[in-house]
């Protein structure tokens, strides 16, 4: 009880920054399109928390990418297949959210075939078996479909990247939205514990950052301020994400930009 | 006999020219891409690479260009010494960036396989870094300046939907911003990053 309600008050808090942020001056970031922009209202903390996640992912999270690297290729899919069915939980009621029922069964009979053939998601034999592409979808992905702005930049610790919108759509997992989390938290059975449900959702943070070493380190050495470089490639990635942009799919995304009109090379 | 010789010679000839000179922008990528990859596959230092990227993109991108729009609204406060001051730094710090980015792959396999005419002057040509047992296929989209259609010059590289000239804008903005709007710290920073 006592966890929902301070759950519910930081949601509530993060809310109300969202709603009074915006005229402080701050650097701002102009969509493509014309729409709300993102503010970074709280830079100096963001920077320090930044700071922080990159001495923690020096220091730990980093070399457990690399030696989860060196396991077996089968075993690192595996878990990358697991973590990914996993997440279609939290898919399949966002797509219902977004109105795209069609989508969540598609879905839902990939979760069924891959965690009962798939020897619990470790297999994808629904995409050997022809089914579409899987596109992961969260809550702050349906709330920005809504129409609910991004709200203020934030760099949580640890988690790293996120908006206030974003933030809050990842409390909706643990207020109920996330099927996973229900049953491994609050599920009283024997096999399931809040640790299967962290170490889960560690994997999955290892398993990404697996995937991008060379990405993170070629960044990095290349750009100038790293802290601005992550911030605009998290809010470029949300905003396709959120418009369901095809990858790559740039007619929407570059057609309106007005600034590219305006350099000529002269 | 003769006259139609050189009629012949004449009609080939301005055939090869046109093919020359109005380059389509997925030819233009295509052929840049596999300049690019048969550097990257030589066996050669990965400084002489470098130095042999750099030439590409001197040749194929609009340095000048993506400089002013990584400037954002501020490139309208410049004056005549500041900009001349900030392009020299600029291509350094762009040439050593890219060329450094680029280094990285080795053999790179990318197939250009559309395009897009957003406006007259910009198209965009779709293409795909193919997968290899390491990495996962990348899709990368090109934005071309076709203003001059005989010298089409590249303006930026959309990774997966991520553009790295946007993001190199917002960079540069947020060093200027927090150094309360002063452009010589952004010189400043383009210069110590050449010098690294």
């Amino acid at each position: 009880m006592f966890k929902k309600l301070s759950i519910s008050i930081i949601f509530i808090f993060l809310f109300a920054f969202n709603a009074n942020a915006g005229s402080d001056g701050q650097l701002e970031f102009k969509k493509n399109n014309g729409e709300k922009e993102v503010k970074d209202c709280f830079e100096k903390l963001n920077r320090i928390t930044f700071s922080f996640n990159q001495g923690l992912d020096k220091a730990v999270i980093k070399p457990i990418a690399k030696g989860y690297r060196k396991l077996p290729d089968p075993i690192q899919k595996g878990t990358n297949n697991a973590v990914k069915n996993l997440s279609s939980l939290i898919t399949i009621p966002n797509n219902i959210l977004q109105g795209d029922v069609k989508t969540a069964i598609i879905n839902t009979a990939r979760l069924a075939v891959n965690t009962t053939i798939g020897l619990l998601g470790t297999v994808d034999v629904a995409n050997k078996m022809g089914f579409p592409k899987y596109i992961m979808e969260d809550y702050g992905q349906t709330l920005g479909s809504w129409g609910v702005g991004p709200g203020c930049y934030v760099v949580l610790p640890v988690l790293g990247p996120s908006t206030v919108r974003d933030t809050a759509g990842s409390f909706a997992n643990i207020l109920g939205g996330d099927p996973w989390y229900n049953a491994s938290v609050h599920g009283n059975n024997e096999f399931l514990s809040d640790k299967v449900y962290i170490t889960s959702k560690a994997l999955s943070g290892i398993d990404f950052r697996a995937n991008n070493i060379e990405s993170f380190d070629n960044l990095e050495k290349n750009s100038i301020d790293f802290y601005a470089s992550l911030r605009s490639l998290y809010l470029q990635d949300r905003e396709n994400k959120i418009k369901n942009n095809q990858r790559g799919s740039i007619e929407v995304l570059y057609k309106d930009e007005e600034d590219w009109e305006e350099i000529d090379n002269k | 006999m003769h006259i139609k010789k050189i009629f012949l010679i004449f009609f080939i000839f301005n055939l090869t020219n046109t093919h020359l000179y109005s380059m389509e922008p997925q030819v233009f990528v295509q052929s840049t891409v596999n300049r690019a990859s048969q550097i990257l596959s030589k066996n050669i230092s990965k400084e002489n690479k470098i130095n042999e990227l750099k030439t590409i993109a001197k040749e194929t991108v609009d340095i000048r260009g993506v400089g002013y729009y990584s400037l954002g609204s501020v490139r309208k406060n410049l004056n005549d010494s500041q900009k001349k001051l900030y392009f020299n730094l600029f291509e350094d710090y762009f040439l050593k960036s890219f060329s450094s980015r680029l280094s990285e792959y080795t053999n790179p396999k990318i197939e250009v396989y559309g395009k897009e005419i957003l406006n007259k002057n910009y198209t965009i040509v779709n293409s795909l870094l193919i997968a290899t047992s390491e990495r996962p296929e990348v899709k990368i989209d090109w934005r071309v300046y076709t203003k001059n259609p005989d010298n089409p010059l590249i303006r930026d590289l959309i990774i997966e939907g991520l553009s790295l000239a946007r993001t190199q804008k917002e960079e540069f903005i947020s060093i200027i911003n927090s150094n309360n709007g002063d452009i010589n710290a952004l010189f400043k920073t383009l210069e110590e990053f050449s010098k690294k």
